[in-house]
C-alpha cells in the first residue's frame, strides 16, 4: 500500500515539476512587462515582482512605439481571406471527390495526398519566383495565396465529414430538381458545420502562429503582421526587455483567451489534424 | 432544369471548354455530368498546382543551374550544386545540427507518452494539467523565441533560478555551439512535446475500458497494462509521430532562427537554404539543397510506411 502512495507522490511530482517548467518561463516574462526600466537597471533578479502590479506603461509602448495595432489589423484581414478561401476551397475539394466518379480521380486524389508530404518550408526558393511573378510580392495577397492553396489537412479534414452525410440526402435533392451546386450550397455546406468549425480552429491559429510566410513575403514595415511586427521588437527595443516581454505578452494573450474559451474543440482538431 | 442548362451555358462561355455547338438534350447532360465534378475542382487544382508543383518543378530545374535569382542569365551547370552541398564542410554541418533536434525528439516523445499514460488515468486537476503541458504549442513562435532569449539570457531567469538555489553560475547558455544547440533544442522540445502528448492520450482514451478491468482481475499491474495494452494500441500514432519528428528535426527553422540567427553554429537546413537564395543570390544552389532536404523527407516517409502498414490511410 505503501508502495502505491510512494508511486502516486512521484506522479503528482513530475506533473507539477513538468507545469512548472512550462509556466516559469511565461511567468517571468510576464512580471518583466510590468516593471519600469529603472526596476530593470536595477538587477535585483528576474523572479522578483514588479513594484506596481498596475504599470501597463510598456504596453502602450508596444502598441504605440510597436506598430502592434496595425500588425493586428494586417493579422486579422490575412486570417479573415486565407480562413473564408480554405474552407470553400476545402468543402470543395472534399465534395466533387467524395461525391462524383470522373476520369483521373485516382491521379487527382494523388496529386492531394503527395502534396501533404511536401514540407512547405522546402519549396520556397521557388515559390518565391512563382508569388513575384504574379506581383504579388509585398502585399498582403501573397500569404493569403500561399495558405489557401496549400492546406491539405483541411481537405481531409473536409473529406473525413462528407463521407459521413448520407448519399440518400443528396439523391432526395436531386429527385426534386436540385442539381450539383444547389446540394454543395444548400445540404452539404450547412451540415459541413462541425468540420468548418474544426477547420476555422486549427487553421485560425497556424496562420496567426505564422512566421516564415510573412517574413518572406512583406518586408514592408506596414505590411508587419503579429509575428513580423514582433519580430521587429529585437532592433529599437533591444535593451528594454520590459518593452519586448510586454509584445510578447500581447501576442500570446489572444491565443490563451482562445484557448480557455474553445479547449475541447481545439484538442480535438489538432488531433484531427495531425493524424489525418 | 433551366437552371442547370444556364450554369452549363455560363460555363461554356467562360471555359470554353464544352463543344461550342448546341447540343441536344442528352448529351447535354452528360456534358454536364462530367464537367459537374471538374467546377468544383478547378479552383483548388489551380492552386495546388500554382503554388505546390510548379515549384517543385522549377526547384529542381533551378538545382541544375547556376542561377542567380534576379538576372536572365542562367547557365546550366549539371550536378555541380549537388557535389557542392556534400563536400564543402560548411554547407554540409547542418546536417550534424539536425542531431540535436533528433536527439530531443526522442525526449519529446518519450515524455509526452509518460504524462499521456499518466494522465489517462484518473488524477486529481486532470484538466488543468492538460491545458498546461499542451498551452505552449499553440503560442506564437516569436513570442517564445523572445521568452527563451529572456530564459537564455546572461542574468535572466535560469541564472536567476539557479542562484536561488544556490549554485552561482555565469555560463553562456547560447555562447558556444553545443550549449546553443542544446538549449534551442530543449526550447523546441517545450513547444512542441504538447502536441505529441495530446496526440498519443487521445489514443489511449479510445481504448476501451473493459480491457484495462479484464487486466486488473487478471492481476496486471500499471507497467504491465501498459506494455501489453496501451504500447500496442498506440503503435500507429507513435509511429505517425516518429515521422512527423524526423522530418520537423530536419527542417527547423523558427526557433533558432528568432533566437540567434543561425550564429554560434546553430544553423539548419532551412536557414541555409534561405540565407544562401535570398542574401548570397545563389538560387541555383539553394535549390539543390532544398531538393535534398526534400528528398530525404519523402524517403523517410516512405520507409514508414513500409514498416508500419498503415491502416489509417483511407482517402478515398
Amino acid at each position: 500500500m505503501s508502495r502505491r502512495i510512494a508511486a502516486r507522490t512521484l506522479v503528482y511530482l513530475s506533473l507539477i515539476t513538468a507545469s512548472a517548467v512550462v509556466l516559469l518561463p511565461l511567468g517571468v516574462v510576464f512580471l518583466t512587462s510590468l516593471k519600469t526600466s529603472k526596476e530593470m537597471a536595477d538587477d535585483s533578479g528576474k523572479l522578483t515582482l514588479p513594484d506596481n502590479p498596475l504599470n501597463f506603461d510598456n504596453y502602450v509602448t508596444a502598441f504605440q512605439d510597436g506598430r502592434m495595432l496595425s500588425a493586428f489589423g494586417n493579422t486579422a484581414l490575412i486570417l479573415l481571406f486565407a480562413i473564408g478561401g480554405t474552407v470553400l476551397i476545402g468543402s470543395m475539394t472534399a465534395y466533387a471527390i467524395d461525391r462524383f466518379s470522373f476520369r483521373f480521380k485516382k491521379l487527382v486524389v494523388a496529386l492531394f495526398l503527395i502534396a501533404a508530404l511536401v514540407p512547405g518550408v522546402t519549396t520556397q526558393v521557388a515559390t518565391f519566383q512563382i508569388v513575384n511573378s504574379f506581383g504579388m510580392f509585398d502585399s498582403l495577397w501573397a500569404p493569403i495565396a500561399l495558405y489557401m492553396g496549400t492546406d491539405i489537412v483541411s481537405i481531409y479534414i473536409f473529406l473525413q465529414f462528407v463521407r459521413s452525410i448520407p448519399v440518400s440526402l443528396d439523391e432526395s435533392a436531386r429527385l426534386d430538381g436540385a442539381n450539383a451546386f444547389t446540394i454543395y450550397r444548400k445540404i452539404i455546406f450547412p451540415l459541413l458545420k462541425p468540420a468548418i468549425a474544426t477547420v476555422v480552429i486549427v487553421k485560425g491559429i497556424t496562420t496567426y502562429n505564422d512566421f516564415y510566410i510573412p517574413f518572406l513575403y512583406m518586408p514592408s514595415e506596414d505590411l508587419g503582421v503579429i509575428s513580423t511586427s514582433l519580430f521587429r521588437f529585437r532592433g529599437p527595443f533591444a535593451a528594454h526587455w520590459e518593452t519586448i516581454s510586454a509584445g510578447a505578452v500581447l501576442v500570446i494573450l489572444p491565443t490563451l483567451i482562445v484557448f480557455l474559451c474553445l479547449q475541447r474543440f481545439i484538442y480535438n482538431g489538432f488531433t484531427k489534424g495531425a493524424t489525418r | 432544369m433551366t437552371d442547370t442548362t444556364e450554369k452549363a451555358a455560363a460555363f461554356r462561355a467562360t471555359a470554353g471548354a464544352a463543344p461550342a455547338a448546341p447540343a441536344p438534350a442528352p448529351p447535354r447532360a452528360r456534358v454536364l455530368r462530367t464537367v459537374t465534378p471538374w467546377l468544383f475542382l478547378i479552383a483548388p487544382l489551380a492552386l495546388l498546382i500554382t503554388f505546390t508543383y510548379a515549384p517543385i518543378a522549377n526547384m529542381v530545374a533551378y538545382s541544375f543551374t547556376d542561377w542567380d535569382g534576379v538576372s536572365p542569365e542562367l547557365h546550366y551547370t549539371g550536378v555541380v550544386n549537388y557535389a557542392e552541398i556534400f563536400t564543402r564542410e560548411d554547407l554540409f554541418q547542418v546536417f550534424f545540427v539536425s542531431g540535436y533536434y533528433l536527439a530531443a525528439s526522442v525526449v519529446q516523445i518519450v515524455a509526452a507518452l509518460y504524462f499521456a499514460t499518466v494522465l489517462s488515468f484518473n488524477v486529481r486537476f486532470r484538466n488543468f494539467f492538460k491545458g498546461v503541458l499542451f498551452f505552449p504549442y499553440l503560442i506564437n513562435g516569436v513570442a517564445i523565441g523572445f521568452v527563451f532569449l529572456y530564459f537564455f539570457q546572461d542574468g535572466g531567469t535560469l541564472d536567476s533560478l539557479l542562484s536561488l538555489l544556490g549554485h552561482h553560475t555565469d555560463h553562456a547558455w547560447l555562447g558556444t555551439s553545443t550549449s546553443a544547440n542544446t538549449s534551442l533544442a530543449g526550447v523546441s522540445v517545450w513547444r512542441y512535446m504538447g502536441l505529441n502528448f495530446v496526440l498519443f492520450l487521445g489514443a489511449i482514451q479510445s481504448i476501451p475500458g473493459e480491457l484495462y478491468e479484464a487486466a486488473e482481475l487478471d492481476g496486471a499491474n500499471r507497467w504491465h497494462q501498459f506494455r501489453h495494452i496501451i504500447a500496442p494500441s498506440i503503435k500507429p500514432v507513435i509511429s505517425l509521430t516518429v515521422i512527423l519528428s524526423i522530418s520537423g528535426s530536419l527542417s527547423v527553422f523558427e526557433i533558432p532562427y528568432i533566437m540567434t540567427g543561425g550564429a554560434t553554429g546553430t544553423e539548419t537546413f532551412v536557414i541555409q537554404t534561405i540565407k544562401l537564395a535570398f542574401q548570397f543570390n545563389k538560387t541555383g544552389l539553394a535549390s539543390a539543397a532544398a531538393v535534398v532536404l526534400l528528398l530525404i523527407i519523402l524517403a523517410v516517409t516512405w520507409l514508414q510506411r513500409r514498416l508500419v502498414p498503415d491502416d489509417k490511410v483511407d482517402l478515398v
